[in-house]
């Protein structure tokens, strides 16, 4: 296969064709990136060189089409062998774990947001490849310089590949009916629109259950729009303040409002509910919108019935969510580092990139800020609210450092709890607020 | 001459016992070979995961970081705990309820498929179906029957029945959420309890209970003096089994509610996956996982003593 763009995106075509995706007029001009001409670091492959590549389980077909054919590409392009394992999500952090204390295994790892700041002393240092690719397209976006760099330092540790991120998803003609054309940014408008959607039938609903993604995600929200956080710059667990305080208010003023039930919602709850037409608004990936458009007729009316705007910012400057991000991380055991670097060079550019990214219609998101250009992302307007998702200085432990004990507190539903137990009375807020910093402060400092 | 060679020769031609054969005359290596299949298999699958979970528990351990001895320290941290302390009065709870709904009904249902019922195979057969069933499956099915939005039960109630005006909230509150799970696991236990009981039931002689009714013994008479005493060994066992299995459950809740609202139905096996696992913490989790040992242990001498020693199961008289 020739590898001009061109033929690239005809590949790209027959491969969305035969995975039945259904993508919208992926044309050539669809995908093109302004670029920086750039001079291209020069990796010179290892003779003989072969790599492992280990990445999470494919959430949309497309995902994994692509990726296998854009390695596909670059084994006849340069002669090296790639064998690219998909793993399941939870399996991934526990296999990361046993390649970095053993050295061996994997040359490189797709692995997740805290990853590289955890294995950092055995990966390969990736500034010379992270810099040209954020000259050539436009920069990297705030949330994969946070997780890829080495916690305060301009030491790049791993490529950040994508983010997947939520936004609110809503119905378009029941926020009409009450009165909406878009989702309030202050509380207490999103107050009063929760309140009038109730009123008229189609309440909103967020997961205030034991959900890993969207429970936390919605406590993250209520916390970082209240100016609240986890933790302070150093680590040390600030939840007890009176922006907390301010959040568990709010949550509890909020929770009549939302259709019952919430507190027993794991993570598919959400996408069954608004599916069904149960609820009028949550916070979600693309995923609810990615299933309706695969749906039947039915489904399809909900898809073009559906809305998506980031997060109300409540007091935030920036969209108060983050992203599950995944990053390539290198390790420095491995015995072909400049073939490891120029596959992941090579995963970067354009030509297999942006078909992938396009392929996956927002389910990851850009870390790349040029890829946000895309005129793609024209031809399905609703994806837009995704293009964003990276750009976002809030962070799973946020505002301390990166760490794995966020992730502990995050496992431990901690913060959903607290706003969960406020939210039914089971707690005043300033109890809650003191149990939920105790418990935090069993893996973070006190 | 020649008498006295062939002898000599049948003397030399006696095969010379080597170290081999009499390696395998030696009785203790002979019960050493034949035990290590088992043994080794008990070793590798049992003693090493066990002693493993012992010492993580005594150290630091998180994913991706290899812990250091910290000796008791990670128990002094949970008995300070409340999520902990929870957890182990509602796993206590839960097998203490969830054992006596599955023995009642168990022996009821036990009693009843006793008696010669038509289709009485394909009935026993259909009983055991709650049991056959992949745990994960059932608690998938449960899981949905309890959603707040979708629940068929909701569903007979408000839009078919009009009993109701509103869905039912299974798993909205910490003691709904509990006696939902409660139910779900005595759901689950039921035919286990039942077919041990019935073939229990099937090995008393239908002759005592002849003998009782030419004495004029009322039906709960005879279930007293008869039934039950016979069952007590089967019933021990069973007692036994299921007080393990329910204590140290984890599928059901965790495929139905993570251990939420708020923490209320974990069990001790789900906070122990929850915080080892998701939550990295290896050595916290070990700990929890250890300390289900003390509690299983006290639970199952007192099911083997208290109800099951009785003299004539060694071969004595009862008092």
């Amino acid at each position: 296969m020739s590898l001009t763009r061109r033929g690239s995106l005809a590949f790209g075509a027959a491969a969305i064709g035969a995975a039945n995706i259904p993508m919208i007029g992926a044309r050539a001009a669809d995908l093109d990136v302004p670029t920086v001409d750039t001079k291209k670091p020069d990796f010179k492959i290892e003779a003989g060189a072969t790599l492992r590549v280990l990445r999470p389980a494919k959430f949309v077909e497309a995902d994994e089409v692509f990726f296998k054919e854009n390695t596909k590409r670059f084994t006849e392009t340069t002669g090296v062998q790639v064998r690219a394992d998909f793993v399941s999500w939870e399996d991934l952090r526990p296999q990361t774990a046993v390649t970095a204390n053993t050295g061996a295994g994997p040359d490189i790892i797709i692995g997740f947001s805290s990853d590289p700041q955890i294995y950092a002393s055995k990966l390969l240092p990736m500034n010379d490849l992270a810099e040209y690719l954020g000259k050539k397209y436009g920069g990297w976006h705030t949330l994969a310089q946070l997780y890829a760099k080495k916690w305060g330092s301009n030491e790049w540790l791993a490529i950040p590949m994508g983010g997947s991120g939520g936004a609110s998803v809503y119905r378009i003609s029941w926020l009409k009916e009450a009165g909406y054309s878009r989702i309030p940014d202050d509380h207490a408008g999103f107050l009063a629109m929760c309140a009038k959607l109730k009123a008229i039938g189609h309440p909103a609903g967020f997961a205030l259950g034991h959900a890993v993604g969207d429970g936390n995600g919605f406590a993250n929200w209520l916390l970082w729009s209240h100016g609240a956080s986890l933790t302070d710059a150093q680590g040390k667990v600030s939840l007890d303040s009176k922006e907390t305080i301010a959040a568990l208010k709010y949550c509890k003023e909020l929770y009549p409002h939302m259709i019952p039930g919430t507190l027993s919602w794991g993570d598919p709850s959400n996408n069954k509910a608004f599916a069904a037409g149960e609820v009028s608004l949550t916070f979600n990936g693309v995923s609810i919108y990615y299933a309706l458009k695969k749906g039947d007729e039915k489904m399809q009316a909900i898809a073009a019935d559906t809305g998506h705007q980031i997060p109300p910012l409540g007091l935030a400057k920036a969209a108060p969510s983050s992203a599950l991000a995944v990053n390539a991380m290198a390790f420095k055991h491995t015995k072909y580092p400049n073939a490891a670097k120029e596959y992941l060079r090579f995963m970067m550019e354009q030509e297999q990139y942006a078909p992938w990214l396009a392929g996956c219609l927002g389910y990851w998101s850009n870390p790349l800020k040029a890829y946000g250009k895309m005129a793609f992302w024209d031809s399905d307007p609703k994806l837009k609210p995704y293009i964003g998702v990276m750009d976002t200085p809030y962070y799973d432990s946020y505002k301390g450092p990166i760490n794995a004990a966020a992730s502990a507190v995050a496992a431990n539903y901690t913060l959903v709890d607290m706003f969960a137990s406020v939210a039914t009375g089971n707690a005043t807020p300033e109890e809650a607020v003191k149990q939920a910093a105790k418990a935090a402060a069993r893996y973070l400092k006190g | 001459m020649s008498a006295t060679t062939i002898p000599s020769r049948a003397l030399r031609e006696r095969p010379k016992e080597t170290w081999l054969a009499k390696l395998f005359d030696s009785k203790p290596f002979l019960v050493a070979l034949c035990l290590l299949p088992c043994s080794g298999l008990l070793i590798v699958f049992l003693t090493y995961p066990l002693g493993l979970g012992l010492w993580l528990s005594l150290t630091d351990t998180t994913i991706g970081q290899p812990g250091e001895f910290i000796g008791l320290e990670n128990f002094i941290s949970l008995f300070d705990d409340q999520i902990f302390w929870n957890a182990v009065g509602y796993t206590i709870f839960y097998t203490a309820v969830a054992t006596t709904g599955k023995f009642l009904l168990g022996l009821w249902l036990a009693l009843l498929l006793n008696h010669n019922l038509p289709l009485k195979a394909i009935l026993r057969a259909t009983i055991l179906l709650p049991w056959i069933v992949p745990t994960v499956l059932s608690s998938i099915a449960w899981w949905w029957i309890y959603d707040p939005q979708f629940s068929i039960v909701s569903y007979v109630a408000v839009d078919v029945l009009h009993v109701s005006d509103h869905y039912f909230d299974f798993l909205g509150s910490p003691w709904a959420a509990r006696w939902s799970l409660i139910a779900a696991n005595i759901w689950r236990g039921i035919p286990f309890v039942a077919i041990t009981l019935l073939a229990g039931l099937q090995t008393i002689p239908p002759s005592l209970y002849e003998a009782a009714l030419l004495d004029g013994a009322s039906g709960w008479q005879k279930f007293r003096r008869i039934t039950v005493p016979l069952l007590m060994p089967i019933l021990s066992v069973a007692l036994t089994l299921s007080v393990l299995f329910t204590f140290s459950d984890f599928q059901l809740v965790y495929a139905i509610t993570r251990g939420g609202p708020f923490n209320s139905t974990h069990l001790m096996a789900t906070l122990a996956f929850q915080r080892a696992i998701p939550g990295s913490q290896l050595g916290e989790g070990a700990a929890i996982a250890v300390s289900m040992i003390p509690f299983l242990l006290l639970a199952t001498l007192v099911c083997f003593f208290g109800v099951g020693r009785r003299k004539w199961q060694q071969g004595g008289d009862n008092d």
